[in-house]
């Protein structure tokens, strides 16, 4: 039985064309020896849902600072829904006001990491999530 | 959505495409269902045409694969795509990027891309790759793509892999044909000199050229063209002899330049082997290299199993002291073979 | 400029000094860490003196302000002539919402206008597309159609004022509505001053809103160019950019470098276009971005300068000195400020605006506060544009030209920075120029490379940011963030369907079919066929819809 390996799907969704953080978590989180799929940026919610499926990832990751979140990740979650994909755990990374960050916990986002965050504590968060 | 190993067989028979990618998962993770999800699943295998591709970095690998398959639903196949990138010898972990370059195939519910990590074998290919080909092939893709690493021994690992191999060279890329590498040149089915608008695209084709004239004649299923003479070269594909001659096609895969003309090749050459039974063989060849791999995964388990514990780490702690030799002590440890 | 015989001295000096003095001291107390490097990652030594630029040839590398090779400044008399523009970037939600803005700034003291576009209008969506579902307003302001634009710019003193405009793959478009909106108003072409962004080649290598693949991309560029030296005197018909290119990672080195070798791409293609340099190169403009090592930024603004007219003169032949002078504009960086204790963003911002002026850019924006966290409240924005006032009121640093010329750290900087550039120049040459540079991922892999190593250094704690992996105070966030009107999208696709509705309909088929045959035709600038669709009330959308229709569009691959 070969080692089990955490799956992440690092996303873009949306126009927002900002991809230095997305990036950088994509490679930290190949350090820390996860199989990271990276989609490239302008994906719609259909497309990322897709993506996710087909490589059965355990986690979503979302990137988005154009302040658009509000609308693209309720959309990402109904279609991981549709799909009986809920056990995906789907986190947002960008710029996203302090406000929003409750209502995208209630949608089923299980962690927003703000402007700051170190690759260390989503490294963790991720590790966490997925052997709970 | 059921995990159970039955209700995820019926369900990816039945084309519930969240049943085939969890079916992929459990064969990578070689999960202990996998064996059995295997054995049930290979009754249904055999439709599939497996082509390869393969090459250096840097040839365009992933955006010919896009192309091709685009052609191929534009002829109606469905087609199943394993991308396979390097998992990094120091952290475990790998980038997969190769689906980014195949933006144009979302949506389409007759594609299915699945990006594999090498996981640590040397191959160019994972280890589960040919299960995994095995699997899309039960799920009905009339055509699985196979987009291997391109480095190492990566080109022959796919050829045991494949019905099909092609491999993609490009312009300018430095050292001026991988071919040269020992081996590519006996693989290859098929070359896609890509980037074809590219400086150099034309001494790129020549110099594949040359090279099969050059190579001694085979006694396998390629054969070497002779001399390069404007009026004896043969035409490419299969020959007189029944020995197929790779042809050497120019694509553009960004523009969609060559890649019908590459399709068609590989239907060719896939004709051909029906023809002359090379398919037959080629399925042969690769359940032989299956059985064979998965007994020597079982036997070496066996056995490491039967050893008493640390019984292997004092052997090897042994040779090195030189109190002993690697073959000595092979023999001993075979003698606690079940 | 120095004896040699002296600098032998000094090095002497120096390193007696090093092995008595500074060890002495040392040993007592051991410096803060045992390297200091700058942001970028170059060395930074304890001490600069003659001997690190003993080369240094005042007139040959540094000249006189106004005066080639312009290391010192553009103009002889700097800032004590004119202050640089206080140009603050705004843009949200409705064309009135932004209009009010606009007003209210240019209230505050601002001198010039700078345009935000939301993530659609960047991307030559109309508001109502699919695409642009939840994007609507989010980062600037949406413009669809000549209407919009008009709304946008009503009141506004367009012959008084210039006006900037960071608008990339639809620049055409968007510069044609300008210019449609203001001669509706009577005001013609030639007398609009204003600049367009208008640089795809950073938008393949970092900020990513590009549209259609490179070549028909350049040739937009060069159409504009083209155009705008033709019929537009006072306007800056490009803004070759490094602020995005620095935001996405890169060091001050790749930035200055990656940025002068698009500028020298653009010069190149607008030569083969058939263009004289002298006609066109005066009206090329810069953006720089200015970042926190306070010193590495003033020296890469000077070197900036220097390399640029060696080249324009050297290598393009350019006889005219206009042609010569890289004018820039500068804004503080955006990427540095935290959302951590935001107030403390006011202070990083003041000492950056201070290294963009001591570094000689011709305007500036400020970044407001809550940069991190929303777009900017009018008080942030308040706050922003004062700092640029009470350096230029209060500081004294804008009475005297380039005050740290002769600097020996500051020469040493910027003698490194041009060095760095140049070896870069020489790296993208043997990768057969810019484009196939891009195309290859060199450019973009030296960034990300970049991004990494920070984001590491900062994991680590190698890096202190203030507030982030330091002095951190668990604070709930209290400064008061900007609304925007919850009204504004149906606002605004309501009067996009007005638009629609009411305009002459054939007219705008009929101008975007001459604007789809005048795309296949590589010799006719698009300008025009725009322009005339522009005034029939053809949308961004539809416009960028023809466009994409001839051109593709382009799908990066990715490098990380």
């Amino acid at each position: 039985m070969t080692e089990r390996k955490i799956r992440v799907l690092i996303a873009k969704p949306g126009l927002d064309g900002h991809d230095r953080g997305a990036k950088v978590v994509a490679r930290a989180l190949r350090d820390a020896g996860m199989e990271v799929i990276y989609t490239g940026i302008r994906q719609t919610p259909e497309m990322i849902v897709e993506a996710a499926l087909q490589e059965d990832v355990d986690v979503v990751g979302l990137s988005i600072l154009s302040g658009a979140h509000m609308a693209l990740c309720p959309r990402v979650i109904e279609l991981l829904r549709s799909q009986g994909m809920d056990d995906v755990v789907v986190l947002v990374g960008g710029i996203i006001p302090d406000e929003d960050v409750e209502p995208l916990k209630q949608l089923g986002v299980k962690g927003v990491f703000g402007p700051g965050t170190s690759t260390g504590e989503i490294v963790e968060f991720i590790r966490q999530q997925v052997a709970g | 959505m059921e995990r159970t190993a039955d209700a995820l067989l019926s369900a990816l028979l039945a084309g519930n495409r969240r049943a085939l990618a969890r079916v992929i998962s459990l064969v990578e993770d070689d999960a202990a269902e996998a064996p059995a999800l295997l054995s049930a699943l290979y009754a249904h295998t055999g439709r599939a045409h497996v082509i390869g591709i393969t090459g250096a970095p840097g040839t365009g690998k992933s955006t010919l694969v896009n192309a091709l398959a685009r052609a191929y639903r534009a002829q109606g196949h469905t087609v199943g795509v394993i991308a396979v990138d390097p998992t990094s010898p120091f952290s475990g972990g790998a980038l997969l990027g190769d689906r980014v370059r195949m933006r144009d195939l979302a949506g389409d519910p007759g594609i299915f891309i699945r990006s594999m990590a090498t996981r640590g074998s040397l191959g160019g290919l994972a280890r589960a790759t040919a299960d995994v080909i095995s699997v899309l092939d039960a799920a009905g893709f009339a055509r699985i793509l196979v987009e291997t690493v391109g480095v190492g021994q990566a080109e022959v690992d796919i050829a045991s892999a494949a019905h099909t191999t092609v491999v993609v060279e490009a312009p300018g890329l430095g050292d001026e044909v991988q071919a040269i590498k020992a081996g590519v040149l006996e693989i290859a089915d098929i070359f896609a000199v890509n980037k074809a608008d590219r400086e150099g695209a034309d001494r790129t084709v020549l110099a594949l050229q040359m090279m099969q004239g050059l190579a001694p004649a085979t006694t396998g299923h390629h054969r070497a063209a002779g001399p390069p003479t404007p009026h004896a070269r043969p035409q490419p594909g299969p020959q007189e002899d029944g020995s197929w001659l790779p042809p050497i096609q120019k694509t553009i895969a960004l523009h969609g330049d060559g890649v019908d003309a590459l399709r068609e090749w590989i239907e060719r050459h896939a004709a051909y082997l029906t023809a002359t039974g090379g398919w037959a063989r080629r399925e042969a060849t690769r359940a032989a290299a299956e059985i064979e791999r998965i007994l020597r995964d079982r036997l070496w388990e066996a056995l490491l199993a039967g050893l008493p514990a640390d019984c292997f780490a004092q052997t090897v702690a042994a040779v090195v002291r030189r109190e002993t030799d690697p073959y000595t002590a092979a023999t001993r440890l075979l003698t606690y073979a079940p | 400029m120095y004896d040699q015989s002296k600098i032998r001295l000094i090095r002497a000096a120096v390193e007696q000094w090093e092995s008595t003095d500074v060890r002495r001291s040392r040993s007592r107390l051991p410096e803060r860490r045992s390297a200091f490097t700058t942001i970028s990652g170059a060395p930074v030594n304890r001490l600069y003196t003659p001997a690190d630029v003993a080369d240094l040839d005042y007139g040959r590398d540094l000249g006189l302000p106004g005066c080639y090779p312009f290391t010192r400044g553009l103009h002889p008399t700097g800032y004590r002539g004119k202050l640089w523009t206080m140009r603050m970037f705004a843009g949200f939600g409705t064309a009135e919402e932004t209009n009010a803005r606009f007003k209210y700034l240019l209230s505050q003291g601002q001198t010039g206008l700078s345009i935000a576009f939301d993530m659609p209008t960047l991307y030559g969506y109309d508001t109502d597309a699919p695409q642009a579902m939840g994007e609507f307003g989010k980062c600037g302001v949406a413009v669809s159609s000549l209407a919009d634009m008009e709304v946008l710019l009503d009141g506004l003193p367009l012959d008084r004022v210039t006006t900037s405009m960071t608008i990339n793959g639809p620049a055409a478009t968007i510069w044609a509505m300008y210019i449609a909106a203001a001669e509706k108003r009577g005001i013609p072409r030639q007398a609009l001053g204003g600049t367009i962004q208008n640089d795809i080649l950073k938008e393949f290598i970092a900020q990513k809103e590009f549209l259609f693949p490179p070549r028909p991309s350049l040739r937009l560029v060069v159409d504009t160019i083209e155009f705008g030296t033709r019929e537009m005197p006072r306007w800056n018909t490009i803004s070759i950019s490094g602020y995005h290119i620095r935001e996405a990672g890169a060091t001050a080195g790749q930035e200055l470098a990656f940025t002068l070798a698009n500028g020298f791409a653009y010069v190149e293609a607008a030569l083969a276009r058939g263009l004289g340099i002298d006609e066109f190169a005066p009206r090329l403009s810069f953006f720089f971005n200015v970042h926190n090592e306070f010193f590495e930024e003033i020296a890469k603004f000077r070197a900036a300068r220097r390399i640029w007219a060696r080249t324009m003169r050297e290598k393009y032949g350019a006889r005219d000195p206009r042609s010569w002078m890289l004018r820039t504009h500068a804004q503080t960086s955006g990427v540095s400020l935290t959302a951590q204790q935001p107030e403390v963003n006011i202070v990083r911002v003041a000492l950056q605006a201070l290294a963009a002026v001591l570094g000689g850019a011709q305007s500036l924006h400020t970044n407001s506060m809550d940069e991190a966290l929303a777009l900017p409240s009018e008080k942030a924005v308040t706050i922003a544009l004062r700092t640029q006032q009470v350096i230029a009121e209060e500081t004294g640093v804008a009475n005297t030209l380039d005050p740290l010329g002769g600097s020996f750290y500051v020469e040493a900087l910027t003698d490194r920075l041009e060095r760095e550039a140049e070896e870069y120049f020489r790296r993208i040459e043997a990768l057969g120029g810019v484009i196939p540079a891009i195309e290859a991922g060199f450019q973009q892999r030296e960034i990300a490379e970049a991004a990494f190593r920070y984001q590491h250094e900062i994991d680590t704690g190698e890096r202190t940011v203030v507030g982030v992996n330091a002095y951190v105070a668990d604070e709930p966030l209290t400064i008061p963030l900007l609304e925007m009107d919850p009204h504004g999208y149906e606002r605004q696709v309501a009067r996009l369907r007005r638009v629609r509705a009411e305009r002459d309909n054939a007219a705008v088929q009929a101008a975007l079919r001459r604007l789809l045959d005048a795309a296949q035709d590589s010799h006719t600038n698009l300008m025009y066929p725009i322009l005339e669709a522009v005034n029939a009330y053809a949308t961004l959308g539809e416009i960028t819809g023809v466009l994409r229709q001839v051109f593709g569009e382009y799908q990066e691959p990715v490098f990380f």
